[in-house]
């Protein structure tokens, strides 16, 4: 990362911190809520929500759920396990391979043919948030979601799977700004030093499957989504203009899954146009 | 007529709609003041509704002859109240306003003049702009009131300090933005710095109530408190918690300081007006050419 980049995206661990524990205290009881719930990967970004769960509510109102699917690796559940001890947390393992495995069974007949790894790394994502929602009803808690902004604005992730939640107190940082409060507030250094994965197959990482690697990518859309340059002025200060393109294009291509669905507007007031409300109205 | 007044602000954190809720810590906080000896409690802005309102305007409008309205002012006999909601007009038109109340009786209303509209505000869609910026007399001196964006247009306090005021108040819903500010938050340090500044450029005391508390996520940070007219804090509250801070101001600061550093005295009003007016016609004279 260009250090001038790494300056500016640079933040204020501390404040950050008990900014996002404040939100998360706030978000869940003001719903009525006392606990959260959430799927522990062994990534970074679900770690850190771990961590700052457990800060915000304390750890008896924190659960963490494992999700493994049968390729998933043993590395991947050996550093969710290590968040699990180190925070003293609650936690519950799920295989979700009999469900997922089932349905792939009776739809690769069905559609004759089989599903691809997309179809599969979809399913799987669903299948999880599910369960967490399953979960959530019978823990009497809210399901705390994980996706930083990097993924958010790459469309990066499953709708209504890794991308629904209740509350995201991660939404608004970049990747290389969950490293720094992940550092900041003591996750595993197992998990801040390994390469970003969905683990949905042996070897893949995210960076791999992206094209280019998170730094690149925090470095264009800050530029571009925070500081508002223009992509000829991103390409000006360095940038290759085609990873620009991709990019923008990327976060274009995937506003859709960022919105709630498209409403057909026929009467005087539509929700979410000039039906306005904000979401903590009356709690 | 002493030359120090006790000042309370009440750093709250308002329920969003919820005015009945935020009636009741209004009248616990002014309780409080008054208890601890404070002449002025000051609430922030839109203390009495919460502020990401949209739709929800409509229902917590209040005119001020509304009963809820008076008997905040009711509530003022003991103690001078600095309160804020959203003001319905006679003519049905609503404003984000700001009252002095003072021995049970209104003292001035401050209808906000900048209403922003960029970023995550949306306060012009919902509200008019207020088009006076007039201080007023209480105690024996001139204060005046700006309303959170208000203060941000170097014109507001501008206006108010040459109309002869010695104190302003800055009632805020002011978001803790930006947190890649390298030392501090982005809008905490702004407001810092501008309000020290204004308060050295006019002479004159600023007593700024900033919220706390979180509305769909934004996060307000508080970090209220008095500013001298040397610049330097008389006190500073926290940042992101719901506290009651008190502050003495003493007029005696503001005339010392307009005595050393007579900025305000020096001001040549006639350059300005000369300039605003011929500003003004250039302007008139576009608009025409359109």
């Amino acid at each position: 990362m260009k250090p001038e980049m790494e300056q500016a995206l640079r933040v204020n661990a501390p404040f950050t911190t008990s900014v996002l524990e404040g939100f998360i205290r706030d978000e869940v009881r003001k719903v009525g809520f006392e606990r959260v719930l959430f799927g522990l990967s062994g990534g970074i970004d679900s770690a850190l929500s771990a961590y700052l769960a457990t800060r915000a509510l304390g750890k008896d109102a924190v659960h963490a759920v494992l999700m493994p699917y049968r390729t998933s690796s043993q590395s991947s559940l050996d550093d969710a396990m290590e968040v699990v001890e180190d925070l003293g947390i609650p936690y519950t393992v799920v295989d979700i391979s009999g469900p997922v495995d089932a349905y792939f069974e009776k739809m690769d007949k069905l559609l004759g043919e089989r599903a691809s790894n997309l179809r599969r790394g979809n399913r799987m994502a669903r299948e999880r948030m599910v369960t967490l929602y399953d979960l959530s009803a019978a823990n009497n808690s809210l399901v705390v979601g994980t996706s930083n902004k990097t993924e958010l604005l790459l469309g990066y992730g499953t709708q209504f799977g890794d991308m629904a939640s209740a509350l995201n107190p991660i939404g608004d940082l970049y990747k290389s700004q969950v490293r720094q409060i992940s550092r900041y507030v003591g996750v595993p250094s197992s998990i801040l030093d390994k390469a970003p994965s969905a683990d949905l197959w042996e070897d893949q990482t995210d960076e791999k499957e992206l094209g280019f690697s998170y730094d690149d990518a925090d470095e264009i859309l800050f530029q571009w989504v925070d500081l508002r340059l223009s992509e000829e002025e991103i390409v000006e200060r360095g940038y290759d203009a085609m990873l620009v393109r991709q990019i923008v294009r990327r976060v274009q291509r995937n506003h859709y899954k960022r919105r709630l669905p498209i409403i057909a507007k026929i009467s005087s007031r539509t929700i979410g146009i000039d039906f306005r409300y904000s979401r903590d109205w009356g709690v | 007529m002493s030359h120090v007044q006790n000042i309370a602000i009440a750093q709250i954190s308002p329920r969003l709609g919820d005015f009945d809720a935020n009636l009741a810590i209004h009248r616990q906080y002014i309780e409080r003041a008054r208890e601890q000896g404070a002449q002025v409690v000051v609430f922030p802005e839109l203390g009495l509704t919460g502020y990401l309102l949209q739709d929800l305007t409509l229902e917590v409008a209040r005119r001020l002859d509304h009963p809820d309205i008076v008997s905040l002012v009711e509530a003022s006999r003991d103690i001078d109240v600095v309160f804020s909601f959203i003001e319905e007009s006679e003519e049905h038109f609503i404003y984000i306003s700001s009252v002095y109340a003072s021995a049970g009786a209104i003292v001035h209303v401050h209808r906000k003049a900048y209403l922003p509209t960029y970023g995550l505000f949306d306060e012009k869609r919902y509200a008019k702009e207020g088009n006076l910026v007039e201080p007023f007399a209480v105690h024996g001196k001139k204060s005046g009131i700006l309303i959170c964006e208000d203060a941000w247009h170097v014109s507001m306090p501008y206006l108010l300090t040459m109309q002869g005021a010695t104190v302003l108040y800055v009632p805020a819903s002011s978001p803790g933005r930006n947190v890649m500010d390298e030392h501090d938050f982005g809008s905490h340090t702004f407001w810092r710095q501008l309000l020290q500044m204004y308060a050295q450029l006019f002479g004159v005391h600023i007593i700024f109530s900033n919220r706390v508390g979180y509305e769909d996520g934004v996060h307000f940070y508080g970090g209220s408190g008095i500013v001298g007219p040397d610049g330097h804090w008389i006190v500073q509250a926290g940042v992101g918690e719901e506290t009651l801070v008190f502050g003495a101001i003493d007029d005696r600061d503001v005339r010392r300081a307009r005595y050393t550093t007579p900025l305000l005295r020096d001001e040549r009003l006639e350059l300005m007006v000369r300039h605003l007016r011929r500003m003004g016609r250039a302007r008139t004279d576009n608009t025409r050419v359109e």
